[in-house]
């Protein structure tokens, strides 16, 4: 059969525009459609069973656009696909309630992780795949193509130019996989400039790839995800930080890592200027990070350790701050951050030596899950960042250290030299409330078996893992060569969790002359000495005095 | 001695090989969520008793485990040690300890590198 129209998507949007032009009349001028239009301009352009990207990030949301699409009428618009990377808000979930969208592709729903468990095991949403932020992003690309693109951006001129502001984060990658397969963009803005007598700071998105835009009655909300306070630092952690420094990024020499969120990382952050400096690494480790903007990490990047910073998303408050420091952060012409999930998730992959994070659980194999019964929270970028990038090809004295630790011994192609990259998992083997962060079976096969899924929701695979780093110990997982090394370097770590007390005591003190385990006093490191006063910063007021009073954070933390 | 309601008592006894000999009493850690106090009193005898008031119930093994490795680093005779802890996870328990035998007399410390 002779095919007669290859322009079918082209079309559709013709159409689609052609829909809500007469559906707004008088609403819509140029691209800008009246705010209490909204609803009718997502009916017009809206069809059954299409596939929506409503942009959920992991800080900035389309929050009013969210709220204009559960309100639609499901009699007309129905069974959508929605594919985001992140379901943070309430909204994100009503429109499956309410039938507006039936299927659901995503990478991230930490904070409705519960409900969504809910809502799946009584069929009201499909899951195609819980991805990572990489792997929904290339998806865009491939089969999971937004039809309608519902986006937040900072400001829009006359044109339909958008800026983003600092949190950029999602934005691109989802517009341009929308606007260049004949989809629909419509970005919701917080503020409006005539292109004339005010214009946009810079250009994120032109005007060319935008069919609508709406102002918002408010700012959109952005969650400050990455503030950690200081004052809530233990010293167990600082012991860990101590360790994760000493053990870990000297040995290694590593100058280029990523960190994951909370507070076993920012108080390897705070420890940088203080315990980093007192054992002359600075300029040796930590130059280059790929990292939002921690607010931890000022006392270092004051203390001139910091070389460069790109970031997945922003953080409230830092504005100030990374606009005074534009060498260090990736700012626009205008002086503001300009982030990039997509970007700095390959940068994290590919550029990075050293990822280190926490998690909730640790198998036997070194494998390490965040799922929790009850709970479908997705990965977020944890995976990408916590694997080794198999098509990495340039060296780094970090990557290459552990790729010969990994390979000594092996022949053929296990044994074949390339580099490794570091992956941290670092845990307290008892989180609060006395939960024990090693087990023998993860949860997360139960919860697979709860959900129904493919596979048990790993964040990192055992096989992925090179260190883990508990109070009591690194394992370097590097250097065991049979799944009964690894298993008792990882119980040689558990310290009192019923995994550890299961400890053949001999095999342990065996790898532990072989320095696959090192405790603290085999690194030169005195518990005593692990106290609060390292910490470069023990306050959020010790923060913003580091930062020169640029920092500015958002009112909950302020507590002084 | 009467327990408060909901704490859980638990009583370990360690014979030791470095006598403490006497000393004023030591004091270290705060009763607050997650953490401990502990008080080390000279009591003579070959013996390290330990008394512990925990709001944490049921974890009696990980206690004599935790303890009896502190016993193997600092095989202490004729202390008496009370600890009363609100939830401190084992590695807190350790620190606390360590950091209160670093306050008796060197004797009672051992030969430290």
């Amino acid at each position: 059969m002779e095919r007669t129209n290859w322009n079918t998507k082209a079309d559709n949007r013709a159409a689609r525009l052609a829909r809500a032009a007469g559906a707004l009349g008088t609403q819509l001028s140029g691209k800008r459609v009246a705010t209490e239009a909204i609803g009718r301009l997502l009916e017009a352009v809206l069809e059954p069973g299409d596939r929506v990207c409503l942009e959920g990030n992991n800080q900035k949301q389309a929050d009013f656009l969210a709220k204009a699409l559960v309100q639609v009428d499901p009699a007309r618009v129905h069974g959508l696909h929605m594919v985001q990377s992140v379901l943070a808000l309430p909204e994100h979930l009503d429109v499956f309630e309410n039938g507006v969208a039936a299927r659901l592709d995503f990478s991230f729903s930490g904070p409705q992780g519960a409900r969504l468990a809910k809502l799946v095991s009584a069929g009201r949403i499909e899951i195609g795949a819980i991805h990572t932020y990489l792997e929904l992003f290339a998806r865009y690309f491939v089969d999971l193509t937004p039809q309608v693109a519902l986006v937040a951006a900072h400001a829009a001129d006359a044109e339909g130019n958008l800026y983003t502001g600092p949190n950029t984060e999602d934005t691109p990658v989802i517009v341009e996989a929308t606007a260049f397969s004949g989809g629909i963009v419509i970005a919701q803005v917080n503020e409006l400039v005539d292109g004339k007598t005010t214009t946009l700071p810079r250009v994120d998105i032109p005007a060319g790839w935008v069919n609508f835009v709406v102002k918002a009655p408010r700012p959109n909300f952005i969650e400050p995800l990455f503030t950690r306070d200081p004052a809530q630092i233990s010293e167990i952690q600082v012991l860990m930080a101590m360790m994760a420094i000493k053990g870990i990024y000297a040995e290694y020499g590593v100058q280029r890592l990523n960190h994951g969120i909370g507070f076993d990382t920012a108080a390897i952050e705070l420890l940088l200027p203080t315990y980093g400096e007192s054992l002359g690494l600075k300029g040796k480790i930590g130059r280059h990070w790929a990292l939002n903007p921690h607010p931890a990490l000022i006392p270092a990047i004051e203390a001139g350790w910091v070389q460069s910073v790109h970031s997945f998303g922003s953080e409230l408050g830092m504005e100030d701050y990374i606009r005074a420091r534009s060498d260090v952060f990736f700012t626009g012409p205008d002086g503001s951050l300009r982030s990039n999930r997509a970007l700095c998730q390959a940068a994290g992959h590919y550029a990075c030596d050293l990822f280190i994070g926490s998690t909730l659980q640790i198998d036997l194999d070194g494998n390490s899950s965040t799922a929790t019964l009850g709970r479908i929270a997705g990965f977020g970028g944890a995976p990408n960042m916590g694997a080794d990038a198999r098509g990495r090809r340039h060296a780094s004295p970090a990557w290459l250290k552990a790729g010969r630790e990994a390979r000594a011994g092996r022949s053929g192609a296990a044994g074949t030299p390339r580099g490794q990259k570091l992956v941290v998992q670092m845990v307290e083997t008892f989180r609060e409330h006395m939960q024990p962060a090693f087990v023998d079976r993860l949860d997360a096969w139960t919860l697979q078996e709860q959900a129904g899924m493919d596979l048990p929701p790993i964040m990192i695979y055992g096989d992925d893992v090179t260190h883990i780093l508990t109070e009591e110990g690194i394992a370097n997982l590097l250097l065991c060569r049979t799944d009964a090394e690894r298993e008792q370097a990882i119980r040689g770590v558990a310290g009192y969790t019923a995994v550890g007390l299961a400890r053949d005591r001999r095999a342990v003190e065996n790898l532990r002359d072989r320095g696959v385990i090192r405790r603290p006093e085999d690194l030169g490191i005195d518990p005593r000495q692990a106290t609060r006063n390292l910490l470069a910063a023990r306050s959020m007021r010790d923060l913003v005095r580091a930062s020169g009073g640029l920092y500015q954070p958002p009112k909950r933390f302020r507590n002084w | 001695m009467t327990i408060p309601a909901g704490l859980e008592a638990l009583d370990f006894s360690f014979t030791g090989t470095r006598p403490a000999g006497a000393f004023a009493p030591v004091l270290v850690g705060v009763v607050g969520s997650g953490n401990l106090e502990v008080l080390l009193e000279a009591a003579g005898g070959d013996v390290c008793t330990v008394r512990i008031e925990t709001s944490a119930r049921g974890f009696g093994p990980i206690w004599e485990a935790v303890l009896g490795d502190f016993h193997d680093r600092h095989p202490l005779a004729g202390v008496r040690i009370a600890i009363n802890d609100m939830g401190a996870t084992p590695a807190v328990v350790s620190l606390r300890l360590d950091q209160a035998v670093a306050e008796l007399p060197a004797a009672a410390q051992g030969a430290r590198p």
